[in-house]
């Protein structure tokens, strides 16, 4: 049976060939590449393997290894906001446990889920560096430090476009 | 003349709205006809007053602290621009206590100056160490970083210089500086605040790294949790080529180094340098066996300098004010100044940069003024997620490397985390086995499976389910973790669940052990 690829997968593998194939002769090319088919394309499609192994002459599973290792890259599309939230110890000393539920209340999805909308991701994040003010947040790539359930309500509603 | 105005574009200030507050001031400069020229500095390391807007006046730079965008009015109508009086006004920021008893040398530039600018690195002693170091031979240069007792600021403490000395020993032609710059301790944040704040100190440690020991090429692992840190980066290293710095013909030395800075992919374990290694080559972040030292078969198989951000920032202070200037501060084998970090439940939390030898305490109380909460501090987390958690008994310890080592500590990377007396160290105990789950890489087994037993035997014993025997179970883990695993993931994971274990030995009894005796029944794990 012949696979039938859709006209987003097909656009996908050529965005992927032309990343890979401009920079596949930097040194240690792959993490390069990777994140620039993410930033481009929001995530690594697994349909996007297959060329990235042809053209650093890897094989497919060292790639699909690769991706999957590291916590940074998603094969599969994120919500349109991606909120990332700090766990680490810091931010726990400043009440980020109660955060979080608070989040994921509000949000209407647990860590590491997409609300059914496709609004929203939500991730742990281990440190975001802003340990003097904790807790923190990431809300598509801002940071945001010393937070409360009352700033990220308004945070909310600003990124999901309700402030009128 | 235009009046210069400084917004810190430090992480740490835009997260709490330092760019609108950039913006406003500007905005508001125009609508009343005056003449503002707006410098985005790095932050001073008072993280509780960001964004901390500076003017320059006659007098001094006058500070305004925790600015909003909707006191940018107020600001221009107390007449801030000649450093008029404002309920915000913290006088002249040189004289805040917290920054005047510091001992700043890596951090003196940092927050003074706009960060890209060569010409203001230039203007404290900036590209000096390297410009002595073209004057000196590869062996005199490696010998001047012995001479100061510096060692290496990730962590491990060993000595910068002995480690640069193997590999000027090591014969082959191609060689590489390699920054580690994969920042992941919760409570640090001191690399970050070098690469936004004063990269061009990182890149001028780095260089003379790389003419020390004949490597005409270096990497800056940075992780992707520090976009900031990253775009400051490439546009220093911009700057640095565009002044002979960088590239070809160094400053017209004939010498040639260049510099490209990569993104991390979120993996704790890669902060181990030979992970770091293996994620730079473009494979899984998976710990390699040693030997060989990565100073003589590092990165891509070649000879490489591996040290973290705040080793190669101490560096070119070294150069040029001398190895004995360096050498000067610090207790015992300790030598130098530390930038501490401190961190979370604090009123003060910030960058304190101090020779070491200083207690604990003086750095939670006098600095840090005791818990945001006002609460009584119950634990302190020093060196990150694989340091112990201190008891108050131990606060009175030097911050100095021998003096940790011997109460079970470490020092680490200078991370202080504070914690009030509403935290169960159970949690924090089960925390860093789970942490460990999430994080490591795989290889060696007593930190795979050892750290989700942990988690299991910590759950079973806040279930009351025979804690006597899920102790000593949890002791035999640990010791194996201990002396079994590959790198300090696994290997240091113990130090938190044994310092809570011993130090908090109440907060690991079950509140369920009645209830369950009633009941005859026992836990089950899910």
């Amino acid at each position: 049976m012949t696979k039938i690829i859709s006209i987003n997968e097909a656009g996908h593998q050529e965005q992927a060939y032309a990343i890979a194939s401009s920079m596949k002769h930097m040194q240690g090319a792959l993490l390069p590449i990777l994140h620039a088919i993410q930033e481009k394309i929001g995530f690594i499609p697994s349909e996007t393997v297959r060329i990235i192994a042809d053209e650093l002459n890897l094989s497919r599973a060292e790639v699909h290894g690769v991706i999957s290792y590291y916590h940074h890259f998603r094969d599969t599309a994120p919500g349109k906001s991606v909120i990332q939230v700090c766990m680490a110890e810091s931010c726990q000393s400043m009440g980020s446990d109660a955060l979080a539920q608070h989040i994921e209340a509000k949000v209407g999805c647990a860590m590491h889920e997409t609300t059914s909308n496709g609004n929203v991701s939500l991730e742990p994040v281990y440190c975001l560096g802003l340990c003097a003010q904790s807790p923190a947040v990431m809300i598509n790539n801002q940071l945001h430090a010393k937070m409360t359930p009352q700033k990220f309500d308004a945070l909310l509603a600003a990124c999901l476009g309700e402030v009128q | 003349m235009s009046i210069k105005v400084y917004v810190p574009r430090d992480s740490a200030a835009l997260a709490v709205g330092a760019n609108s507050v950039a913006k406003a001031i500007v905005a508001e400069g125009i609508r009343r006809g005056i003449e503002v020229s707006l410098v985005r500095n790095g932050s001073r390391g008072l993280l509780w007053m960001e964004p901390l807007v500076e003017v320059e006046t006659p007098k001094g730079r006058i500070g305004y602290a925790e600015i909003s965008m909707d006191q940018v009015a107020s600001l221009f109508d107390a007449n801030f621009l000649e450093g008029g009086h404002h309920p915000a006004c913290v006088g002249l920021v040189e004289d805040i206590p917290y920054l005047k008893r510091q001992q700043r040398v890596t951090f003196a530039r940092c927050g003074i100056t706009d960060p890209i600018s060569v010409a203001d690195y230039k203007k404290y002693l900036g590209y000096e160490g390297i410009a002595r170091a073209l004057q000196m031979t590869p062996e005199s240069i490696v010998q001047e970083v012995i001479d100061s007792g510096l060692r290496g600021r990730g962590g491990a403490a060993f000595p910068t210089g002995i480690k640069w000395k193997t590999v000027l020993g090591a014969n082959e032609d191609q060689k590489y500086i390699v920054c580690n710059a994969d920042e992941g301790d919760s409570g640090t944040f001191a690399d970050r605040m070098v690469m936004e704040g004063d990269p061009h100190l990182l890149i001028e440690g780095m260089l003379i790294a790389g003419i020390a020991v004949g490597a005409n090429k270096g990497f800056i692992y940075v992780r992707s949790e520090y976009p900031e840190a990253f775009y400051a980066l490439e546009e220093a290293i911009k700057a640095a080529k565009e002044s002979g710095y960088l590239g070809k013909n160094i400053q017209g030395s004939g010498k040639e180094f260049d510099l490209e800075v990569r993104m991390a992919a979120g993996s704790y374990v890669c902060g181990e340098e030979t992970a770091l290694l293996e994620s730079l080559e473009g494979r899984r972040g998976i710990v390699r066996a040693k030997p060989p030292l990565p100073a003589l078969e590092g990165l891509f198989g070649k000879p490489t300098v591996i040290n973290n951000v705040l080793s190669f920032a101490a560096v070119p202070s070294i150069l040029a004010q001398g190895a004995n200037f360096y050498m000067n501060y610090g207790s015992g084998r300790s030598r130098g100044t530390l930038p501490f970090q401190l961190a979370g439940n604090l009123k003060f939390g910030g960058l304190v940069e101090m020779a070491f030898g200083l207690t604990l305490r003086e750095l939670l109380f006098d600095f840090g003024g005791g818990t945001a909460t006002g609460k009584p501090m119950k634990a302190v987390q020093v060196g990150g997620p694989l340091g112990a958690y201190l008891p108050e008994s131990q606060w009175d310890t030097p911050m100095d490397y021998e003096a940790f080592a011997a109460i079970g500590a470490v020092l680490g990377h200078g991370g202080v985390v504070a914690f009030d007396e509403t935290i169960d160290m159970s949690k924090m105990a089960r925390y860093a086995m789970e942490f460990c789950a999430i994080e490591s890489c795989g290889k060696c087994t007593p930190c795979r499976i050892g750290s989700t037993r942990g988690v299991e035997v910590v759950d079973r014993m806040k279930h009351g389910d025979e804690p006597e025997a899920q102790e000593q179970l949890l002791r035999d883990l640990c010791d194996t973790m201990l002396n079994g695993s590959l790198c300090a993931m696994g290997g240091m994971t113990p130090y938190p669940v044994l310092s809570a274990l011993n130090h908090y030995p109440n907060d690991f009894k079950s509140n369920l052990n009645k209830i369950s005796e009633k009941r005859g029944d026992k836990y089950e794990p899910a």
